[in-house]
């Protein structure tokens, strides 16, 4: 059991201990009021020949971040820098990505009076203290990547509408919580149950908006998997990713992963009504094998997204740099699957005609980024396009073209870098 | 912000042990940076209609970094989705208006003439 090895007991202690060294009343007025005119006038190129916005995006400093490239400001949308994918297999918790889908977020949260209700079809309705939640089971931990379904989305050819992401919305981190399944148990779900649905602090600003809310199979929900999460890196998850308890879907999109989680509730039907908006008209793609469509056309069906499908990056080169000819070069990146996990990453530096194996990283766990790297020499000066292609357990393999879906998620072609040797 | 804690312990009514310590208070609370997108001024009478609707649920930032090139029928659809699927309150006149607004200064504003000369 790779992914789950830490089953720990110094556990407890650690995720129990409040945290000292955050202020981040502090840090936020900084953010709103002291914020270096820097930070205010950074931009960031994606360097990928595609507007993304009505020009450059910025670089902003929100509360517990570094500076990220602000997509949206309410509700708040902020995307990694790709650099930062090259400092690590974990993604650094201020430097994560944030993705609202409802512009009233909580700002302020009392852990003291903070509740999770675990309500509908149970033996035992429970209502339950982080307190309590730390107790309820040992903890477990998991290095789970988090994927917005619409990373990489500026890049839909013909474009498509929605936030015009770029290959940052995304991130890997250690979560440290309680198994979905023991919270389950502990209330009892009752014969019938078919979904479980889950909610957050996040509400619509008009009554007439959907909020947000996401549903699982009973069966998944009850599979070992997913964890309510308290921790991220061995710190409090960030505020704005979901502080103090996100649910945790390991190899799943992060639209499933609620922030500030407060509610559970077990049904006998699949999600309806209005706040099912988010699981039965958004997040669908189309239901084939592809999950494409001919652009500008209609799914005859859809379905919920649901898994990551195979993706790998060159880290280490950007678009546009210049490498030396006749001298070794490092190529480094990561990849990354839904929970198969990585058999194997090529790469080409002749544009795709051959390819060579990279070298992969420590295994972290099937949810995880796994690094790779591989030492190449170029021979020739001129143009050269870099590509990297992962393969995972399952013998699913990163296409050579992308797909199309109208709202631009799941992308994972194989990526390509344009560089110059000279 | 910080909270005083203090334990007292006695024992056998004779002897007091007191601790007093700092723990952090449990509260915490952000303030987001300000938000200074705003829509691009037009004389379109969809303009004040897109100013005052769309701002109620989201930032400017959205509608500005959309494709640029998107047609007048594609931000139709895109104003009907925000009434139909989000429950925005706007009114069937306000989405000609807003959607023709929104093609000219963000999308392709030769679909909006194209969809005019049509009309006549």
């Amino acid at each position: 059991m790779d992914t789950r090895s830490d089953r720990a007991s110094g556990m407890k202690t650690l995720a129990a201990r409040p945290s000292r060294r955050i202020f981040l009343r502090g840090l936020a007025s900084i953010g709103a009021v002291g914020m270096p005119l820097s930070s205010l006038a950074a931009t960031f190129d994606t360097g990928e020949g595609v507007t993304f916005a009505d020009g450059p995006r910025p670089l902003i400093r929100y509360p517990g971040k570094r500076p990220l490239i602000r997509v949206t400001t309410r509700p708040p949308h902020l995307e990694t820098p790709f650099g930062v994918f090259n400092e690590g297999p974990l993604t650094a918790n201020d430097a994560f990505f944030v993705r609202y889908h409802l512009a009233n977020i909580p700002l302020s949260i009392d852990t003291d009076t903070y509740r999770l209700s675990v309500k509908g079809l149970v033996k035992t309705p429970l209502d339950l203290s982080l307190q309590d939640l730390k107790v309820l089971a040992d903890p477990v931990e998991v290095v789970a990547v988090n994927q917005c379904s619409g990373n990489s989305r500026g890049f839909s050819s013909p474009r498509v509408f929605g936030a015009q992401l770029a290959n940052g919305s995304m991130g890997n981190a250690r979560w440290l919580g309680v198994p979905l399944h023991k919270v389950l148990e502990k209330a009892g779900v009752l014969p019938g149950a078919r979904q479980v649905t889950f909610n957050g602090l996040d509400t619509p600003v008009l009554p007439t908006t959907p909020d947000f809310r996401k549903a699982l199979e009973i069966e998944h929900a009850l599979s070992p998997d997913s964890l309510l999460a308290w921790s991220m890196n061995g710190e409090d998850i960030p505020f704005l990713n979901g502080y103090p308890l996100k649910l945790v879907v390991p190899g799943y999109f992060g639209t499933y992963w609620v922030k500030h989680l407060t509610e559970i509730e077990v049904i006998d039907h699949p999600f309806d009504g209005q706040d099912a908006f988010f699981m039965k008209s958004a997040y669908r793609l189309p239901d084939n094998d592809c999950a494409c469509v001919t652009p500008g056309t209609n799914p005859e069906k859809t379905r919920p997204i649901s898994t990551l499908a195979v993706r790998s990056f060159l880290t280490s080169v950007q678009n546009g740099q210049v490498l030396k000819a006749g001298a070794d070069v490092e190529l480094k990146g990561i990849a990354f699957d839904g929970g198969a996990g990585i058999k194997s990453v090529d790469v080409s530096i002749d544009g795709g005609q051959s390819w060579r194996s990279g070298e992969l990283g420590r295994d972290l766990g099937r949810f995880s980024f796994r690094q790779w790297h591989l030492r190449v020499r170029f021979a020739q000066r001129g143009p050269a396009i870099l590509q990297v292609r992962a393969s995972n357990q399952k013998g699913e393999v990163q296409p050579e073209h992308a797909s199309w879906n109208a709202a631009g998620y799941r992308r994972n072609v194989i990526e390509s870098t344009k560089v110059t040797i000279a | 912000m910080r909270q005083h804690i203090i334990r007292v312990w006695c024992f056998a009514g004779v002897s007091c042990f007191v601790l007093w310590k700092q723990v952090d208070a449990v509260t915490k609370t952000i303030t987001l940076p300000p938000e200074t997108a705003q829509l691009k001024p037009s004389d379109l009478p969809g303009y004040p209609i897109a100013r005052a609707k769309c701002a109620i649920c989201h930032s400017a930032d959205y509608i500005q970094y959309q494709p640029p090139n998107m047609s007048l029928a594609q931000w139709t659809a895109e104003v009907q989705k925000m009434r139909h699927s989000y429950g925005a309150p706007i009114d069937d006149g306000e989405i000609e208006p807003i959607a023709i607004y929104l093609a000219t200064v963000y999308g392709d504003a030769s679909s909006v003439s194209a969809a005019d000369s049509r009309k006549d």
